[in-house]
């Protein structure tokens, strides 16, 4: 199988998972109740409620409803907001940067102290630091997310005021873009995202720890790492061209569905943050049933998904010649 | 005017999971850490006002979606003809003065000298256009089309003067205009929402200019010196979103905002007592009860002891209605359940607003004579009932119907409680699906709740659109049509009182609370706390 038939069947794939993302939550938001009647004003009569449920197309059966989403969404058009009367992918892609440089962030937060701390671990398992770390790890684990921000916030932001306990801060747009406004380009931009972006990367930091040590523990101890060590090449070399490269990919498998995850569904850390991303879109979209925003959001989300799973399967070809040869 | 209560749920606090998260074990460990803050240094000033708010803004535009975030954050850069006072009183906004002419036509005379942000000014062509363009929005899944439907005929009088004819004589015109902006005719005639976010149709006659609108964020103001009436102390002001309880509170600690509103009842207490802050509390409009089912022979949520469905419904029998009034203490329900951020009510509007009266008759706390009332109606083992609400709309809605279901237990009826998140709730609310149900409402007067609440169903004229247990009386449907009809405000209040007396006596509802509002704010600064709970930054003032 060549690469590129490889590459259209998983996009093939993805084209099916969209479809069927997009009908389920096209009929669970039908299911749960009709947005008129959430957001009408009180005192509108039965009248009013019926000539707004028709003007909004929500009178007809959920099949049509659903045909005419698809024909206009195959057009590129994914509807407008109930609520904010503005496109649907229009507010997904505003809220956009904020997301994903806080997810961005947060990951290489993550990857730096975790790998190196990982491996640390792993090489001397039973050193004192090596069982700090392991502790710690799972402290990471165990610690709620909403809990330990409202902690970051009452330390740094209440007790001690050196960061602002929320809010995203001046942006500067990258490129003169206003599709790639971004926090991190400023002072103040960097004191609001660093909190937010802590939070974020403490669990994953903990998850990077516990993958790395397992790995360089269990790669340790196979036959290549004895045979390098046996030619005489030197530790350093041994971890950095051996014991490293094989320990990363089950990192890489993980964090690629993580940072999904990270992007998609950080409603916690964005909630308690005040910061402006998708995460908060998403849930009040579906407090209110504002459906276009919601079938919206999760088609890009399950896009995410399969793109990052695409690839983190092309990843794995590089970092493993197995993979690729199997495929080849 | 009902500002609607139940149209901003999106806004609301956040949505049920996060919400419980953050609302109750977050909190709980945050209060506690509360402590230790409150030694923390002086909150640096946060220079020059910046407000945090409880709910989202969906939208600039102030004619999409009639939900009450969006129309408070409307009120710093538009007004209306009409406006309102902090105790909901009607008083003069751009219109300086109006008359019933006749029981059909009205009179408005605008102000003279009225600007608008781009410095053109106030034309009753402007007005006319404002009055037409929520119609246009058809897009809107809670238009303001309500407001005008009474409206059969404009006429231009002359340059300060509009004649607004009605179909039937209708008292309340003022009120409904109370909720319409007066945008810009030259700015918002080819608008779109988009042109409203952006700033460029956002031209007003109100206190403050759109700087900018960050979506989810924060909406940065600046003060308008061509403002008609007293100026804002600020220059700029900053509403910053902070839907969360905890997060919004320490915002207010850390010194990031100088005002919060929505103080969470928890926090009340504590904060009083710290003299960095100063609170502003008052009863607000928002009044809850409990709806009962008083039309099925066998509702849903009520059965016998075993749970085998009863012969008849013991819920339309008004002794049953008294028991289940009697056995509730709302002394302790406002005191303890509510943190105090509650007032017994025994009316479906404030007191205050019209419709209440001066001293209605309190609804007794008598648990024994309940069970004799209980016994009288032939339940003397009681009965099972299971009562519903939302889990995520009003102060402490799932605590307060756990206590409920105390009260009731204790005189025999049996009674379970069962929560739902509100996008799912007011749907089967409004389809009866429920026995007993929790609301809250605001309005701004009595006439108008009666109507919506407990008038007699009718597609033709439209009342009772939430008289979902289908209470109907025919006297009290005559005092709300006269009140309605009453051009003159005196004899309209005292037709909505009598049919609120008329309509309470029955118990169709039970009046359970009003809430009590609080805002928060750093000590060199007051507020006019509001009835209706909204947060003009206009009317924050330095002490």
């Amino acid at each position: 199988m060549g690469h590129a038939t490889f590459v259209v069947r998983r996009l093939l794939h993805g084209a099916g998972v969209l479809l069927a993302v997009s009908l389920l939550v096209f009929a669970a938001l039908y299911v749960v109740g009709n947005p008129v009647e959430l957001l009408v004003d009180p005192q509108a009569d039965p009248a009013d409620i019926a000539r707004t449920v028709a003007a909004l197309g929500l009178d007809q059966p959920l099949w049509r409803q659903y045909l005419h989403f698809l024909g206009q969404a195959l057009q590129g058009d994914l509807g407008r907001s109930f609520i904010h009367g503005e496109p649907a992918l229009g507010l997904i892609l505003e809220r956009l940067p904020a997301t994903l440089e806080l997810a961005v962030i947060a990951l290489l937060l993550a990857l730096l102290a975790g790998i190196p701390l990982g491996l640390w671990a792993g090489l001397k398992p039973r050193s004192l630091a090596g069982r700090l770390i392991g502790a710690a790890s799972t402290l990471g684990f165990a610690l709620p997310a909403f809990w330990l921000g409202l902690m970051l916030i009452l330390v740094f932001a209440v007790q001690l005021q050196w960061l602002p306990p929320g809010g995203r801060g001046a942006t500067r747009e990258l490129f003169g873009l206003p599709a790639l406004s971004l926090s991190c380009l400023t002072w103040d931009g960097w004191q609001h995202l660093l909190l937010p972006a802590l939070n974020l990367a403490l669990y994953k930091a903990a998850l990077v720890v516990r993958l790395v040590r397992a790995g360089s523990r269990e790669v340790l101890g196979r036959d290549y790492v004895r045979f390098a060590r046996a030619k005489g090449l030197s530790e350093a070399r041994v971890v950095a061209r051996h014991v490293l490269p094989n320990t990363l990919i089950p990192v890489v498998t993980v964090l690629g569905m993580e940072f999904g995850g990270l992007i998609a569904f950080s409603v916690v850390t964005e909630t308690v943050f005040g910061w402006p991303g998708m995460g908060k879109l998403l849930m009040d979209a579906i407090n209110a049933l504002d459906r276009p925003v919601v079938v919206a959001y999760l088609l890009c989300a399950a896009a995410l998904f399969v793109l990052l799973n695409l690839g983190v399967e092309l990843l794995y070809g590089w970092l493993d010649p197995r993979v690729r040869e199997s495929r080849a | 005017m009902a500002r609607p209560l139940m149209a901003l749920p999106f806004a609301s606090r956040l949505s049920a999971v996060v919400a419980r998260a953050l609302g109750k074990a977050a909190c709980a460990v945050f209060l506690t850490v509360v402590t230790l803050a409150v030694m923390a240094p002086t909150p640096a000033r946060a220079a020059p006002l910046s407000i945090g708010l409880a709910a989202d803004v969906s939208s600039l535009d102030p004619h999409y979606l009639n939900a009450a975030p969006n129309i408070g954050v409307a009120s710093h850069f538009f007004e209306t003809l009409v406006a309102v006072d902090k105790d909901g009183q009607l008083v003069p906004g751009l219109a300086q003065s109006w008359q019933a002419i006749n029981p059909t036509t009205w009179e408005f005379k605008l102000r003279p000298g009225v600007k608008f942000h781009d410095g053109s000014p106030l034309t009753v062509e402007d007005v006319v256009f404002s009055l037409e363009r929520p119609a246009s929005l058809t897009q809107s899944p809670g238009p303001f089309t309500g407001f005008t439907k009474a409206i059969s005929a404009k006429k231009v009088v002359d340059a300060h003067t509009l004649r607004l004819t009605t179909a039937q004589p209708y008292g309340p015109l003022p009120l409904d205009l109370a909720s319409i902006f007066i945008v810009s005719k030259k700015a918002a005639a080819k608008a779109t929402t988009e042109d409203f976010n952006s700033g460029k149709a956002l031209v007003g006659t109100g206190p403050f200019r759109l700087v900018k609108f960050r979506r989810g964020e924060a909406v940065e103001m600046a003060r308008f010196d061509g403002y008609w009436s007293d100026k804002p102390a600020w220059e700029s002001v900053t509403l910053r979103i902070l839907p969360a309880d905890a997060p919004r509170l320490a915002a207010l600690l850390a010194g990031q905002v100088d005002m919060i509103e929505g103080v969470p009842g928890a926090d009340v207490a504590r904060l009083k007592k710290d003299a960095r802050f100063r609170l502003e509390q008052r009863v607000s409009w928002r009044t809850l009860f409990l709806q009962l089912d008083l039309f099925r022979d066998a509702s849903p949520f009520v059965t016998d002891n075993a749970g085998r469905p009863l012969d008849k419904n013991p819920l339309k029998d008004l002794k049953v209605r008294q028991a289940l009034s009697r056995a509730i203490n709302r002394e302790a329900l406002a005191a303890r359940t509510l943190d105090g951020l509650g007032v017994p009510a025994s009316r479906l509007v404030a007191p205050g607003i019209p419709g209440h009266g001066e001293k209605p008759a309190a609804e007794p706390y008598d648990p024994e004579g309940a069970k004799r009332l209980l016994a009288e109606a032939g339940y003397p083992e009681g009965f099972r009932l299971t009562l519903h609400g939302p889990n995520n709309r009003y102060l402490y809605d799932e605590q307060v119907l756990q206590t409920l279901a105390q009260f009731f237990s204790r005189i025999g009826i049996k009674t379970q409680v069962e929560t739902l998140p509100l996008a799912a709730y007011f749907g089967r609310l409004r389809h009866a699906d429920f026995s007993a149900a929790l609301l809250g409402w605001g309005s701004l007067s009595g006439d108008f709740a009666l109507r919506t609440l407990l008038g007699t169903p009718d597609e033709k004229t439209g009342w009772g659109a939430w008289n979902w247990g289908r209470f109907s009386d025919a006297r009290v449907d005559a005092d709300i049509r006269e009140a309605l009809a009453s051009t003159d405000a005196g004899r309209r209040n005292r037709a909505a009182e009598t049919a609120m007396n008329q309509a309470m006596q029955q118990l169709p509802v039970i009046p359970l609370h009003h809430q009590v509002a609080t805002w928060a704010l750093r000590a060199g600064l007051s507020y006019p706390a509001r009835v209706d709970e909204f947060t003009f930054a206009a009317q924050v003032r330095p002490r």
